[in-house]
């Protein structure tokens, strides 16, 4: 039974004598295989945040080399907020995170529970199961934007017109999906990609659960609602909050499915696709470097509270 | 040991039989079996209704209501290969980006996971925090100075740029992943083998890499499958030399006229590389999106 993978092994190291071989090596040599890893990560990710940071306090818009650069204290971050667009733009990733999160947490447990007992291909239905989320993200976006979402062409609008067509209707709704619901549209293709992770993750979960606790409830005569409730939900606690959060991290971060499917807009312009937009198309150099600092701060504080949950899970392999 | 239930699957008619429910009959065990397979069905349809229309005319691939018994005709493909701007340029270069960023990650990842499992540094937990901490700020944040200093040093369109940017998009994943695995090597053999005198490449190459292998074939299959598929950045630091294949699927963004076969069939095409590593890598899908904490 193997849920996470268990360090004791290596921490034992630490404390007992280190054999000949071992024990000559200095820190530096442990160190050293480290080191480039950390230099290149370092290098890459963390010296571009500080640029970030130092633009977002300097005036530069690319289209406007007139105006020269020149530091200008908060006004980028004054700008970047007062802005009705950025504005909405944050409050729409709230919603399209906690949206596509949470429904697919939802959807991704039951579908965990159903593959969690045997039967017949269930392998061949955990694969199906997995096929969306093996999708190139833009490919899937394209697929619900003109395949299944199209007004004219589009596999929903089809189904109805199938369906009243049994009913001898010849005038069938034919919604333009993505125009009258886009915030939606976006919506129901991130959440087919993203339940097959949850239900990867909570499945992992549900095989790992103690099989001597789940054979005690069942010669108790417990039934079928209070093992989940008393003893599968408990478990699986620390998993959903694991997927959420993993989730969380990557949909916060989308921008294939809404440069795609509604281009940003109709009050679907997320953050990345913001920043992208300011930087790209407006060339303001300085205030897209103050939304990303923003956006960077958000981060933050959502990370703390990830990391929290995987240094939970982290210090339960010890046990 | 990481035990998923994947092709367990031909074996389990004989498990139902003695397996603990007993108080759950047989019945009930199949009518739950049929409502996962009606699910899964439902579920992937979407993904086979793409494949199914790659294969349709473009006249029968639009029609309402849908029809299930057009021909199949290879059109859609041969018109997404042949007509208008090549795919085949993108394709090598998001082969590219892909194999040598995750060639690069490995590099660097694989010697990292031994300084941090096999003989850990001082504060070995901080590191893996470091690492996983720069997967959660959002990468949109670092583009404008990445952009800038691409433009400065010459670097955009230049798909080397985005091995390299990849590479460090990975390299969290792939450390923490490893770490999980080289966690496992059994310790007490590396202590007798040094003490029976044996050098190290013997046993990295008897002793380590049996329980790195596995490890290593799957932290590849995930970053490449995120390489693969990543868009913005490949969106802003390239353009018509540099071109990865999901920014040629951009082109495919604004509907024109009939060529919903066209987009089914490069859609397919494209994601097909993604779907043979993840189907290949399943069991340890889990392992490696979670980043190593759940196996």
């Amino acid at each position: 039974m193997t849920v996470i993978d268990t360090p004791p092994t290596t921490a034992p190291t630490a404390d007992l004598p280190a054999p000949a071989g071992l024990r000559k090596t200095s820190d530096w040599a442990r160190r050293a295989p480290l080191m480039p890893a950390l230099i290149f990560m370092f290098i890459i990710t963390q010296l571009p945040f500080v640029a970030t940071l130092v633009i977002s306090f300097v005036r530069w818009n690319a289209l406007r080399p007139d105006l020269g650069k020149h530091f200008t204290g908060l006004s980028n971050y004054q700008a970047v907020l007062s802005d009705p667009d950025f504005r909405s733009s944050i409050i729409f990733t709230v919603i399209l995170t906690v949206t596509v999160v949470v429904v697919s947490l939802f959807l991704g447990l039951l579908l965990a529970l159903l593959l969690d007992k045997p039967f017949r291909g269930r392998g061949i239905v955990r694969t199906m199961l997995i096929a969306p989320f093996l999708i190139v993200p833009i490919a899937s976006a394209l697929l619900w934007k003109h395949a299944l979402l199209n007004p004219v062409y589009g596999l929903f609008n089809g189904i109805l017109t199938g369906i009243w067509k049994i009913f001898g209707s010849d005038n069938p709704p034919q919604p333009d999906w993505v125009t009258e619901h886009p915030r939606l549209s976006v919506e129901m293709a991130l959440i087919w990609q993203w339940t097959p992770f949850m239900m990867l993750i909570l499945l992992a979960g549900l095989q790992s659960r103690p099989a001597d606790a789940i054979e005690a409830a069942n010669m108790d005569g417990a039934s079928s609602w209070q093992m989940f409730r008393f003893l599968t939900l408990p478990h699986l606690r620390q998993y959903l909050e694991l997927g959420g959060l993993l989730g969380s991290i990557y949909v916060v971060q989308n921008f294939d499915a809404v440069f795609t499917i509604t281009s940003g807009g109709q009050g679907t312009a997320n953050l990345p696709y913001s920043i992208y937009n300011i930087f790209f198309t407006a060339h303001d150099y300085g205030q897209a470097s103050a939304a990303g600092v923003i956006v960077v701060i958000g981060s933050i504080i959502i990370a703390t509270f990830a990391l929290r949950v995987v240094s939970s899970l982290f210090q339960e392999e010890g046990r | 040991m990481s035990t998923q239930a994947v092709p367990a699957a031909p074996a389990q008619p004989s498990a139902s039989a003695a397996s603990p429910g007993h108080n759950a009959p047989a019945r009930k065990r199949s009518v739950w079996g049929l409502v996962a397979w009606v699910v899964g069905l439902l579920f992937v349809f979407p993904a086979l209704w793409m494949v199914f229309l790659s294969f349709h005319s473009e006249s029968d691939a639009a029609s309402n209501p849908p029809k299930f018994t057009a021909p199949l005709t290879l059109a859609g493909y041969r018109d997404f290969f042949n007509s208008g701007q090549s795919p085949w340029p993108s394709l090598a270069n998001s082969a590219t980006a892909s194999v040598c960023s995750t060639v690069l990650v490995l590099l660097l990842a694989i010697p990292a996971a031994y300084a941090l499992s096999i003989r850990p540094v001082k504060k070995w937990t901080d590191v893996m925090f470091f690492f996983l901490s720069t997967k959660m700020l959002p990468a949109v944040a670092g583009l404008l100075p990445i952009y800038l200093i691409a433009k400065n040093a010459h670097l955009l369109d230049n798909v080397w740029l985005l091995v390299v940017i990849y590479a460090s998009m990975n390299l969290p994943i792939a450390v923490w992943m490893m770490r999980s695995f080289l966690a496992e090597v059994p310790v007490e053999m590396l202590e007798a083998a040094a003490i029976d005198g044996a050098r190290l490449p013997t046993i990295m190459t008897r002793i380590i890499a049996p329980v790195a292998m596995p490890g290593i074939a799957a932290t590849s299959l995930i970053c490449f499958i995120f390489s693969w598929n990543e868009l913005l950045f490949a969106k802003v630091l390239t353009a018509v030399v540099a071109q990865t294949s999901p920014v040629f699927l951009t082109g495919f963004i604004t509907s024109q006229g009939l060529f919903l076969a066209k987009v089914c069939a490069a859609a397919t095409i494209i994601s097909l590389p993604v779907l043979v590593a993840g189907f290949a890598a399943q069991d340890k899908l889990v392992q490696g999106l979670s980043l190593g904490a759940v196996k």
